[in-house]
């Protein structure tokens, strides 16, 4: 339903993508890793609107949206989680995630079902959301995403500067994500979660894809290799 | 005793209430887009001149119903065609631009309406007051003007805290890039918070007009009121605003008493003493 084909970015004055192809079907999860600077968050950025890109390099339910403006893809259903969270510090919990509803989608994802997911989170409903912790501002970012009622959920780095009883909080909540056939894109530093939760995993380095494959059928060596380049297998 | 200084208080917030009215379009131009307008004092005493033209050749009632939303339409053109191209990463350019508006404005009405001090026509309104028993008395058109400041300032802070837009406000305010992920037109909503800035700037411009007199080089001075009341009060809070500038009054309307020539500088003295010991100013609200 998505798929990228040669698809080159820059970020600021250096090339950061070189000709990526990217494929995405109906109702997968697919994993993105890499090393720092690899790409996958440009990668994603590129995807929403966030970083510019030809029109054509881009294809979405048939449509070229390369390079359209953020809200506009948005509003053809693909959201992202951006690195980072980026809460909006003077908004309440709950204004976080309305704010996620404004392009206007219909679908599942309501302020209920997502209190239903995160429980936590509507009990701090009336709470500035920068003052909680971590993974629960991570559960805030994930549902703003969800409000737009996507098809793609795209999410950097969700675990980022959590705890690893955190992350797997949040990585639990992912079958209730899917469970309806919300497709998926997760950008993972952490290659066993990447392929623990994922169907499928694109390995990048330098801005090239340097390994791709079904994420249970990838040995450790290859993905080492792929991820590290040729440095590390020397 | 207490009289002189009950008096002293209630004249200084009844100025504090005027120096409001300067500053709220100030601090919602800077909340929202972080657009120091350097014209806005200039911006003011155009209002005042637009409602001085307008009663020129029109009845009161199309002036008082026409100004406010020529005002918006005006403030939202303005940014929309001009501002917008302005912001960025480098706040000079904006700085830049809105001076210029302000010499712009100053010569084009020192052209138009000469350097001759004008005033409103209030029909005696300007000098009707209240007797409060004593010697004290408060002015109708102060008190008209602080009941102005505050329901102004009200109304922000509920637009801002319970609407939708005041919502979005805050969000690009925030981080402009994750907003437009979320959807929202930036571009859009800068222009909208400058059309409700410019609706404050032309209701202050006209009641300056009645109360006193305006003329074409008074913009700056007022700038500065505007300015300090919204630095005093920290920069994004709009109740900070109105309490920066009834400081401000308070403090001017002290000077006064104690010389008539160190009432301005009185204020200037508050000024650096926030800028010193509390340079977020007294409510700061917004962040980063």
């Amino acid at each position: 339903m998505l798929t990228t084909s040669a698809l080159t970015a820059r970020y600021g004055d250096a090339q950061a993508l070189f000709r990526i192809d990217f494929e995405l079907a109906e109702g997968e999860l697919v994993a993105i890793i890499g090393a720092n600077g690899a790409g996958k968050s440009t990668f994603l950025k590129s995807l929403t609107g966030l970083v510019k890109v030809a029109r054509e390099q881009v294809m979405f339910r048939g449509e070229t949206i390369g390079g359209l403006p953020p809200g506009e893809i948005v509003r053809r259903g693909i959201a992202l989680v951006p690195e980072g969270r980026r809460l909006f510090p003077s908004l309440s919990v709950e204004e976080n995630l309305q704010m996620g509803a404004f392009a206007g989608r219909g679908g599942p994802w309501s302020l209920q079902r997502l209190y239903a997911l995160f429980p936590i989170l509507h009990e701090k409903r009336r709470l500035p959301a920068t003052s909680l912790s971590g993974g629960q501002q991570q559960m805030v970012a994930i549902g703003r995403a969800l409000m737009s009622n996507p098809s793609v959920l795209l999410c950097d780095e969700l675990s980022l500067g959590l705890a690893p009883v955190v992350i797997k909080e949040i990585y639990d909540a992912m079958p209730a994500i899917t469970a309806e056939g919300m497709t998926v894109v997760i950008v993972e530093q952490d290659v066993a979660t990447a392929q623990r939760v994922s169907r499928r995993l694109y390995c990048f380095q330098e801005g090239r894809v340097s390994l791709q494959g079904a994420s249970g059928m990838l040995t450790r060596e290859q993905i080492s290799q792929a991820y590290f380049g040729i440095e590390a297998a020397a | 005793m207490t009289t002189m200084a009950f008096d002293i208080l209630l004249q200084g917030l009844l100025l504090g209430g005027l120096y409001a009215l300067f500053a709220l379009g100030q601090s919602l131009m800077f909340g929202v887009m972080r657009l120091t307008n350097t014209a806005q004092g200039d911006f003011i005493i155009l209002g005042a001149f637009a409602a001085i033209a307008g009663l020129m050749v029109l009845p009161v009632w199309a002036v008082a119903l026409g100004l406010l939303p020529l005002a918006f339409g005006f403030g939202y053109l303005l940014q929309r065609h001009v501002l917008n191209g302005t912001l960025g990463r480098d706040p000079l350019p904006s700085l830049v631009v809105t001076f210029g508006l302000a010499i712009v404005i100053q010569n084009g009405l020192l052209e138009l309406f000469s350097a001759d001090p004008r005033s409103i026509e209030t029909g005696g309104l300007n000098t009707r007051s209240i007797a409060l028993g004593g010697d004290s008395a408060v002015g109708l058109l102060p008190l008209l003007i602080l009941g102005c400041a505050v329901a102004a300032t009200a109304a922000l802070q509920w637009l801002f805290g319970h609407t939708r837009l005041g919502r979005a406000f805050r969000a690009v305010s925030d981080d402009r890039e994750i907003a437009e992920l979320m959807g929202l037109d930036a571009r859009k909503l800068y222009a909208l918070a400058t059309g409700i800035a410019f609706v404050l700037i032309a209701l202050a411009g006209v009641l300056q007009a009645m109360r006193t007199t305006v003329s074409p080089a008074d913009g700056p001075l007022l700038l500065l009121f505007a300015f300090e009341a919204v630095i005093i009060g920290g920069m994004g809070s709009f109740w900070g605003t109105l309490c920066g500038a009834l400081l401000l009054g308070l403090t001017q309307q002290i000077g006064f008493r104690l010389d008539p020539g160190w009432g301005i500088w009185a204020g200037h003295l508050v000024f650096l003493a926030v800028l010193v010991l509390r340079p977020q100013g007294l409510f700061p609200k917004t962040k980063g």
